[in-house]
């Protein structure tokens, strides 16, 4: 019987050894295409991968000023896609990104960076009053709004489905999800901001991306 | 060996029986009306006003206010069907937000899902009646 013991504790010691190696150099997956480019190095033959980034952007901001890459320079960034009078997903997918906001205001290694999918209404003036009530203070968080096909397209660069469409409520279709972008412009996460376990992954996974870009 | 059994048996109804004398105090048939009610909560309110009836900022106002869901008792079938606007006061914070209403909610819907809200998060010890909720729907003032 003591023997026994013995042993579960020795391996449950050794788990706990290597669970917390293998977790202080876990890193996030790269996501999305990659394609091998070959090059020569002082006549050798190196091959690159070049993966799929976000291409540099201008965007209105709440301030009314544009916004580009160049704001998120050396920052890790999440972006997702919201309007300001959405009725069904935006509320809940907002209450839980302003979790991460609250919780990593003033580290200027991360920002985040919401896109109004609502080119119509959704002006600067009505992002600012939306940001303000929301309880956003500062410029670590960005609204920005920009043209139907300038918006949509780089929704389309983040993987996040949005549509126009009179059959949903709200008159906009669009999926509800968070994405980590490093300093790279990689996209290493997408997680479902309407659902309570991937949310709580995505504030775990910040913290590892954060790590790694220390 | 036996005895602690007993023991243990014991300890554990009486918790069992502590957790449920918690909500005595309400009729099985107003919890029903709250069971009935989370299920509509969760679908057509959750969103906007939290799953704990907590709001979001200054865009949604919590439900947590006692006291106005109870001098608001017979306007809240008006502003679930037809929604809101104008300014509001909840929680001592001034609220003025616009609210859809969700027309397509049946009065005995609206008496379910208001149960649940005063219930859960209000102080209320009773449900809504079908009836009741057809005759505040009557008096809704459209102009909101
Ligand atoms: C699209 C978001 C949204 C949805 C969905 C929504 N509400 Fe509201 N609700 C609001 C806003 C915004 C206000 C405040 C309106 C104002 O400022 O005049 C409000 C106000 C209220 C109020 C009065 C103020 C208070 O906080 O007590 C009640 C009661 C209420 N809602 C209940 C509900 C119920 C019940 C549902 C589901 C059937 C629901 N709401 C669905 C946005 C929403």
């Amino acid at each position: 019987m003591k023997k026994y013991f013995g042993g579960a504790l020795a391996a449950l010691i050794s788990s706990v050894i290597l669970y917390s190696c293998s977790s202080s150099e876990k890193k996030l997956p790269i996501y999305g295409e990659r394609n091998p480019i070959e090059r020569e190095v002082d006549g050798k033959k190196v091959i690159d991968t070049v993966y799929h980034t976000i291409p540099n952007f201008s965007f209105l901001n709440q301030d009314s000023t544009a916004l580009t890459q160049d704001f998120f320079n050396g920052k890790i960034y999440v972006a997702n896609f919201f309007f300001t009078h959405c009725p069904s997903i935006c509320p809940t997918m907002q209450r839980n990104l302003l979790k991460a906001y609250e919780k990593y205001k003033g580290n200027d290694k991360i920002a985040f960076l919401s896109h109004s999918i609502d080119f119509k209404y959704d002006q600067p003036s009505v992002l600012k009053d939306y940001a303000n009530k929301l309880g956003v203070d500062n410029d670590q968080w960005q609204f920005v709004t920009g043209s139907k096909a300038d918006i949509y397209g780089i929704a389309e660069k983040y993987m996040v489905y949005t549509k126009e469409d009179a059959n949903v409520p709200g008159g906009y279709d669009h999926q509800g999800y968070l994405v980590i972008i490093d300093p790279e412009k990689r996209i290493r996460g997408a997680y479902d901001g309407t659902n309570e376990e991937q949310v709580n992954q995505f504030l775990k996974d910040l913290d590892v991306i954060l790590a790694e870009y220390k | 060996m036996i005895r602690r059994y007993f023991f243990a048996c014991i300890s554990l109804v009486s918790i069992l029986y502590f957790l449920f004398s918690c909500n005595t105090d309400l009729s099985v048939e107003t919890m029903q009306y709250a069971t009935n009610g989370q299920k509509l909560y969760v679908t057509h309110c959750q969103n906007c006003h939290g799953a704990k009836g907590e709001g979001l900022g200054k865009l949604y106002p919590p439900l947590t206010d006692v006291h106005f869901l109870q001098e608001n008792r017979s306007q809240l079938a008006c502003i679930v069907k037809n929604g809101m606007s104008g300014e509001i006061k909840v929680n001592n914070t001034l609220y003025n937000q616009q609210m859809p209403g969700v027309p397509q909610l049946s009065a005995v819907d609206i008496a379910y899902v208001l149960t649940y809200v005063t219930t859960y998060f209000g102080d209320s010890k009773t449900h809504f009646k079908k009836e009741e909720i057809e005759e505040f729907l009557k008096n809704c003032n459209t102009q909101r």
